[in-house]
């Protein structure tokens, strides 16, 4: 017998009654004491075999598909659900099983419960689901996906507990559904009847799990979807209430950190005054663990000191000796060579070579996870994006079954792909055992530069042919220190898989295959990418490869261009693909007035980059004279300022517009640090940065003093990602300003990565500085 | 060990530790205030940034043994009853742009901002593009032309 169960991102398309393109979808009612309406997540994905499902037509009643039909074929019918659930006090909560870091998921969920119930925003809770075994792979948060995958499902959970609230109202009243309306948390009947979806939680819930069908709000009833809304969350921000991981009271959790070792991933030997540091002021334990030895005390403060009066003997790390040219070297050898087939007599050629150094993707809250393991169990809190895969990873570590491990998701303090992994986590679980105690750990700064995870280094070789007015070939090799992709997709048989040098591999060229694309009719196009070197500590940065590989393209398009003696936009204009693209490129062209006469030592560039279902385009304007570029600003690094960056953007359909633009603001702050400013130095064995003034991330005087993002209206009318879109169009239109105000196409990047380094090392023993005291003298 | 007393947020406080250990510790980890956030420990990323009599300084900084009986202390849990009201206009200005995405930094940018537009008031001028050259606050989500705005927005209302 056929399965009846269908996502709801695979809609049973039908013509509606009235002849409208209204489509109708699945999804549950849950036996709960008060109203609980659910959707399936991806359930296709979940349960592969019933990927081909036959889903029920339009005209077989959903209602004669009973429960023990879906128990047959589905060991746990609402496993994989997502569900909103009314209150009596008339607020909605939605458990979210993803993480939010800053990228406004909580609010454009928020919104999304609040569009499909006719409900005011702030009446809406947003949580986060602890780690949920049964979702597999359907609980991380990366890709820019959250929106893409939980547009729908929410939409549909959110239907079906409104149409609820309407029968239960017609009920009541004695009235038809026909005849009531809903608006802003109350129904409304036309005989003068109102009560609260609070009042009808109760009377709304069912008493049976059953799979019910609804139709969704067509797009122009949207009140809420498409109106700028300020993050749900914004107040708790500015009152200083937000709690963030180290900021939880979990009881008898005290401050723990590692002292970590002078090279790459270096071992502890022996420690040799471990009963000397445990007799310090305020410190309760100090143990070895896997990557450094731990050290517990009543403030962090204390564990700064204890971390420096350590004595360890360390063993050699994976990279020790090794300094940027030697990884650059390997990369060269690694190089999978450009294959121009033969071209005829008028063809020419332009190339490029490009370096691009280690970047660091920590984010300003540290790595940190608080952690409780006692005889049998264990229970973790922290900002995780894989939270499966941090709970198999830390049962198997600690030897208990995975039930046995409960895993908190806490909303983090920015992520940029190091959230993926759970480091912190594994060490408090690992620390918590040893001492039998609950910790609270806390990577310090200098750690999270030095041993932390890297966007890879990595070069980019393109080569274009063109004759005639048109290009003919396109090629491009990318070349990359190993990307850590051991989150997998956040559940443990991938994650497994990918630990495996050739499951890796294949998982690095799968994603990279996945998420490149030519946005240009260029001919012949290829993109490759190899991998080499797999000793360095790794991972997905904000938008993983594209940055690189679209910038060095964006620099190579502008030298075509200057080839084909064409103007860069009007190139762009007639070798782009699609309306969408010539949308947004020409948009950002109009308003930042491409082509405006300006001083010498200063030019525009302009990029585009497709992804996530969206595309964006940058223009940047740039001043590299040297009343800009030697700016003196203490203890900073200043060079080339831009000035102006005007961006549009197209998502399909941006749920939240004032969200999508902080998305592409902070994705235009890190395309100018990554084109610009902020790189890791490697030498012998380690990263010289060691604190933000090491480490160039943009800062205000790096900011563009005149900023535009123009948010397109809605094409698809389907939400496409928006977390990492805005990275490669801006490192781009910067690079390319670059170029051109300077003359020189730039082919490292950072471009001041080879100059002065611009700082004085911190030492590497002790691993971190000590803190000032001077702090009264500087108040301002 | 040693005990300290100082006006914490309005009210008097009373805690032990020893005299070395960074103010940020003693409000965090023994007071439980977990506005001020610790971002870098060496003064640098200006996270934590919280008011002393009045002037912006970073407790990642300063030993607990430095504070006097008379200093008043305040973080962003007290920032809005240091004006009597229920939201300081900074962080009204901070609503109203939507300026946070995570959040992390947001209590040291506010503290910051409300300390500069004091210092260029009392300089005699209204707050520009130069004074936000100079805040040093690191803001990794990137908001800071947000803040820029909400500042100067803020600045008209104090």
């Amino acid at each position: 017998m056929a399965t009846h169960r269908a996502s709801p991102d695979r809609p049973d398309s039908v013509e509606g009654e009235s002849g409208t393109d209204r489509r109708r979808f699945l999804g549950y009612l849950i036996a709960a004491p008060t109203l609980v309406a659910a959707a399936e997540l991806g359930g296709s994905a979940v349960n592969p075999q019933q990927a081909h499902a036959a889903v029920p037509t339009p005209t077989q009643p959903v209602e004669l598909y009973d429960l023990n039909d879906m128990l047959t074929h589905a060991a746990k019918p609402t496993a994989n659900l997502i569900a909103v659930k009314v209150h009596p006090d008339g607020t909605v909560s939605f458990d979210l099983p993803r993480a939010e870091v800053g990228q406004g998921i909580t609010t454009s969920s928020a919104m999304i419960v609040a569009e499909e119930m006719d409900l005011p925003l702030e009446k809406v809770h947003v949580t986060l689901s602890d780690a949920r075994p049964e979702l597999l792979f359907n609980q991380l948060t990366g890709g820019s996906n959250t929106t893409i995958s939980t547009f729908t499902p929410i939409r549909v959970a959110a239907a079906i507990a409104k149409g609820r609230l309407l029968e239960a109202a017609a009920a009541e009243f004695g009235e038809l559904v026909s005849e009531l309306t809903s608006r802003a948390g109350v129904i409304l009947s036309s005989g003068g009847n109102r009560a609260t979806y609070g009042s009808l939680a109760k009377k709304a819930a069912s008493v049976s799990t059953k799979q019910v069908s609804v139709e969704l709000k067509g797009r122009s009833e949207f009140k809420v979807i498409g109106t700028p809304r300020t993050r749900i969350d914004a107040r708790e921000i500015v009152t200083g209430r937000k709690k963030f991981a180290m900021d939880l009271d979990v009881p008898g959790a005290k401050p723990t950190m590692v002292c970590r070792p002078p090279t790459i991933n270096g071992k502890v030997e022996s420690v040799r005054n471990k009963a000397a540091v445990k007799a310090m002021p305020g410190i309760t334990d100090v143990e070895v663990i896997s990557t450094g030895v731990a050290v517990r005390g009543a403030t962090f403060g204390q564990c700064v000191d204890a971390v420096r009066a350590l004595d360890v003997d360390w063993g050699p790390g994976t990279e020790d000796g090794k300094s940027d040219q030697d990884v650059l070297e390997e990369l060269r050898k690694a190089e999978i060579p450009l294959a121009v087939p033969k071209l005829g007599p008028l063809t020419k050629t332009v190339e490029g070579d490009f370096t691009f150094w280690f970047a660091s993707n920590s984010a300003l809250e540290p790595n940190c996870a608080v952690a409780d393991v006692r005889s049998g169990r264990a229970e973790i809190w922290g900002g995780l994006k894989s939270p499966i895969a941090a709970q198999q990873t830390i049962a198997a570590k600690l030897g208990l079954p995975q039930g046995a491990v409960k895993v908190h998701v806490v909303e983090g303090g920015g992520s940029f792909g190091r959230k993926l992994f759970s480091d912190a986590a594994l060490e408090a679980a690992e620390a918590s055992q040893k001492m039998g105690k609950p910790v609270k750990l806390m990577w310090h700064r200098t750690d999270e530069f030095r041993q932390g995870r890297t966007h890879p280094m990595s070069t980019s070789r393109v080569r274009a042919s063109y004759t005639l007015g048109n290009v003919l070939t396109y090629e491009q090799r990318h070349t990359s220190v190993g990307t850590d992709f051991g989150h997998g997709l956040g559940e443990i048989i991938t994650s497994m898989a990918a630990k495996l040098p050739v499951g890796d591999l294949t998982f690095s060229e799968t994603i990279f295959t996945l998420t490149q694309q030519s946005p240009y009719n260029f001919g012949v196009t290829t993109q490759l990418l190899n991998e080499v070197d797999r000793g360095f500590n790794t991972g997905s940065m904000r938008n993983i490869y594209s940055p690189n590989v679209r910038c060095a393209q964006e620099l190579i398009v502008d030298r075509l261009a200057k080839a084909m003696k064409k103007d860069p936009y009007s190139f762009r204009r007639e070798f782009i693909k699609g309306d969408r693209a010539q949308a947004v490129l020409k948009r950002v062209a109009e308003a930042g007035e491409w082509g405006r006469k300006m001083p010498e030592g200063t030019a525009q560039g302009i990029a585009l980059h497709p992804e996530y279902h969206g595309v964006v385009a940058a223009l940047a304007e740039i001043d590299c004279r040297p009343s800009a570029k030697d700016r003196e600003v203490s203890e900073g690094f200043t060079g080339p300022r831009v000035t102006k960056v005007v961006c549009a953007v197209d998502v399909g359909l941006a749920v939240n517009p004032r969200g999508l633009e902080a998305q592409m603001m902070g994705g235009i702050m890190d395309g100018i640090a990554l084109a610009l400013t902020s790189s890791l130095h490697l030498k012998d064995g380690h990263f010289l940065e060691g604190s933000w003034d090491n480490y160039f991330y943009t800062r205000q005087w790096n900011t563009p003093p005149e900023l535009e993002i123009i948010v397109m209206p809605p094409t698809t009318g389907k939400p496409g990602g928006a977390g990492e879109l805005g990275v490669p169009a801006a490192m781009a239109a910067v690079a390319c300003a670059y170029g051109r105000a300077t003359g020189t196409m730039p082919t490292e990047f950072p471009i001041n990565h080879s100059g002065d380094l611009g700082f004085e090392p911190l030492p590497t023993i002790p691993p971190i500085p000590q803190s000032p005291t001077d702090g009264l003298d500087h108040a301002f | 060990m040693p005990t300290h007393t100082f006006t914490l947020n309005g009210e008097q406080v009373t805690v032990e530790a020893e005299d070395d250990v960074r103010l940020l510790w003693v409000l965090r980890d023994l007071l439980g205030v977990t506005g001020p956030k610790y971002g870098c420990g060496i003064e640098v990323c200006k996270a934590c940034t919280s008011h002393i009599n009045g002037k912006a300084f970073n407790p990642c900084s300063v030993p607990v043994g430095e504070l006097a009986a008379g200093d008043e202390v305040t973080t962003i849990e007290g920032l809005a009853d240091s004006v009597g009201k229920e939201l300081h206009p900074m962080q009204e200005a901070w609503l109203e742009r939507d300026v946070a995405q995570c959040g992390y930094c947001q209590p040291g940018q506010i503290m910051t901002a409300v300390a500069k537009v004091e210092k260029a008031r009392a300089e005699g001028r209204e707050i520009g593009d130069a004074d936000f050259d100079e805040i040093r606050n690191i803001c990794r989500c990137g908001t800071y032309n947000r803040i820029r705005e909400a500042i100067t927005a803020a600045a008209r209302e104090m």
